[in-house]
């Protein structure tokens, strides 16, 4: 058995607590820190009151305890504006960063799609894409698997709760990185993104609308054969990820809608986009917590200073 | 009300895209342009019905892109002004630089009414371009006026000079408005401007716009010959006529308005513009207007009824930009049928 890998959680909003109650359950990674800002914070009082040791003082109230608590792995749940900072001080000490923020340094990951690719790069900063872009890629790539698609474009309609201060302010970036994500993760040769927020109460689950144009007819058995195996994959750590109708094919089009319902850890069950990123990291961090604890990522600065 | 100076701004050229599937061709949008602009009509619309960026499987392929929309109206007219719309959540920045370069004046953005906080990128950028930059408040009906104001402050707290109460299912009634304008009007600084934009699928669409002019509103939507999502947009032409009979000062010509919508803008309808089963019901059960022929399509596609269909949207409580859910609930529709 390999041994748990020490975990430090950048970040004590809903994601930044999820993610701690999710990777407390971890064969791979041990949470033995959480930086937040606030002092108030109710994920800081959930970290301690899981034996995890806090600061209030951001990034630089952790740095000093990296290598005495051997820290070898961080996830940040902050926004893109803070993660540029933070991702920088972490590559300077090495300690390998999962981004959940849509600053998107690092290579996207998507683990159904390409967390298999990441394996043996040694890089030092992995990004998790978007809320809607972990919902919706695999799906995109379950299409593009079995012929080629011209264009793809997502809806993502979230429970306004589960839409917090950092991507209210760039909601641009979601739409941005997710569309991204679609083409350089989905395979479309053209990606599009719209998110959508809805207040209803009681707040509505997570749904995910993804629209593909195929360049040619598509192949309707092998596309829905390929969409019900991707489900299932998502279904190993998104146990609440639905194919609610579809694939519908009208013409060139084939429409995917589906259902994101979360864990509950920390977050309601609703706040699938919020629980789909979360469960992402861990996945994405248990995937690369052997390499790490095997000395893999002994050095490699220059590397990934080279990358960016 | 006898003094007021108002200002109308077209919507036939943005909202009426939704009844004409973002199929309008740039002639026809530089000629109802040019008429408009020639009856007084101080501020034209343009965009994609769903605004800037709109273009998308989900909403509709418009025939031409934003860019040679605004490009073909902005060289057309004299001495109106053009705006664009922009929905955070589906245009950007990028789109707003767009329009701001080609020579657009006035940008609108809009979010659903409990959502003013998406706004604050593209607002306050607008205000540091130099535009004439108001806040959209869409489905105003779903939130109560005191709440309201706290979103409109907001956006007028990013940079917003005027902020809209938008009754996009044309849901409300003239008390409604009254109760909204006048608490946006008393609480808003003096400077910030107040607009509202009407739909008339309960007809209310001159009454609602009076309500609002009488409670400080002096910026009104309306669309030549009401084309617009729905049962369209307030007519602007049979609003500004009760403008001049009841003395309030809109600057546009009463018989050149209704010249344009006469013989500029009916002539294009795919269909005539009137209260149907299915715009009925999207007053009564307060749903986005743009979902009517969304539900149409999907109603004929699974044999199921349109106004079925709308109605389970308003008890979903969907919001502007759900139209993907439209097909949803038709499959789930025609399955429970069987």
């Amino acid at each position: 058995m390999a041994k748990r890998i020490n975990a430090a959680l950048i970040g004590s909003g809903n994601i930044g607590t999820d993610l701690m109650m999710k990777a407390l359950r971890s064969a791979e990674i041990n949470p033995v820190w959480m930086v937040g800002i606030d002092p108030a914070s109710d994920g800081l009082a959930q970290a301690r009151a899981h034996g995890l040791k806090t600061t209030t003082a951001g990034v630089d109230g952790l740095l000093p305890h990296l290598a005495a608590d051997d820290i070898r792995i961080a996830f940040d749940a902050t926004s893109a504006y803070v993660h540029h900072e933070n991702a920088r001080k972490m590559r300077e000490v090495g300690v390998v960063m999962i981004d959940l923020t849509p600053a998107a340094i690092g290579p996207f990951c998507v683990p159904p799609v390409n967390l298999a690719e990441h394996a043996g790069r040694r890089e030092m900063n992995v990004n998790m894409v978007t809320c809607g872009g972990q919902a919706t890629i695999p799906m995109v790539a379950a299409v593009s698997r079995v012929q080629a698609v011209d264009y793809a474009e997502i809806v993502a309609t979230v429970a306004s709760r589960s839409a917090g201060p950092g991507t209210r302010k760039n909601i641009d970036e979601f739409t941005r990185t997710t569309a991204h994500g679609i083409e350089s993760v989905g395979g479309a040769r053209r990606g599009k993104a719209i998110i959508i927020l809805n207040p209803a109460e009681p707040p509505l689950i997570m749904r995910d609308t993804v629209h593909c144009l195929t360049a040619t007819t598509p192949n309707q058995q092998a596309i829905t054969d390929s969409v019900k195996k991707m489900i299932a994959e998502v279904q190993r750590y998104v146990p609440g990820y639905t194919l609610k109708n579809g694939p519908v094919f009208d013409g060139n089009r084939v429409l995917i809608y589906l259902e994101v319902e979360g864990l509950g850890d920390y977050l309601p069950k609703y706040a699938g986009n919020l629980d789909i990123m979360t469960a992402a990291a861990l996945r994405t961090a248990e995937m690369l917590a052997p390499e790490i604890a095997a000395g893999a990522y002994e050095q490699t600065t220059p590397q990934s200073g080279a990358r960016s | 009300m006898s003094a007021r100076k108002i200002v109308l701004h077209d919507m036939c050229l943005r909202d009426g895209m939704h009844p004409k599937r973002h199929q309008i061709t740039l002639e026809q949008m530089q000629s109802i342009a040019r008429g408009l602009d020639e009856a007084g009509v101080p501020l034209i619309e343009v965009t994609h019905g769903d605004g800037l960026g709109g273009a998308s499987v989900n909403y509709g392929f418009p025939l031409h892109t934003d860019e040679e929309y605004l490009r073909a109206v902005i060289g057309t007219v004299k001495r109106a002004k053009i705006s664009a719309l922009l929905l955070p959540g589906i245009g950007t920045v990028e789109h707003l630089r767009l329009a701001k370069d080609l020579g657009v004046a006035t940008i609108r953005v809009a979010t659903h009414c409990t959502e003013a906080d998406v706004s604050e990128q593209h607002i306050s950028l607008a205000r540091k371009l130099g535009l004439d930059t108001v806040g959209f408040l869409m489905m105003a009906h779903m939130l109560e006026p005191a709440k309201l104001v706290e979103q409109a402050l907001l956006m007028e707290s990013y940079g917003a000079n005027c902020i809209y109460c938008t009754d996009s299912a044309g849901y409300m009634l003239p008390d409604d408005v009254k109760a909204r304008i006048s608490m946006l009007r008393e609480r808003l600084q003096p400077g910030t401007e107040i607009g509202f934009h009407g739909h008339h699928n309960l007809a209310m669409g001159i009454a609602n716009s009076l309500a609002a002019v009488e409670c400080g509103a002096v910026r009104i939507d309306g669309s030549a010959a009401g084309l617009g999502a729905g049962a369209g947009n307030t007519p602007l032409e049979v609003f500004n006529a009760v403008c001049h009979r009841m003395g309030i000062d809109t600057g546009v010509d009463v018989m050149r308005l209704a010249d344009v919508a006469e013989e500029l803008v009916t002539p294009i309808m795919d269909e005539p513009i009137r209260i149907d089963r299915d715009s009925l019901v999207l007053g009564y059960a307060g749903v986005y207007s743009s979902f009517l022929l969304f539900a149409k399509r999907a109603a004929a596609k699974y044999g199921v009824g349109s106004a079925d269909i709308l109605i389970e949207m308003g008890r979903m409580k969907t919001v502007g930009g759900q139209e993907d859910m439209i097909e949803d609930v038709a499959i789930n529709m025609a399955r429970n049928k069987q």
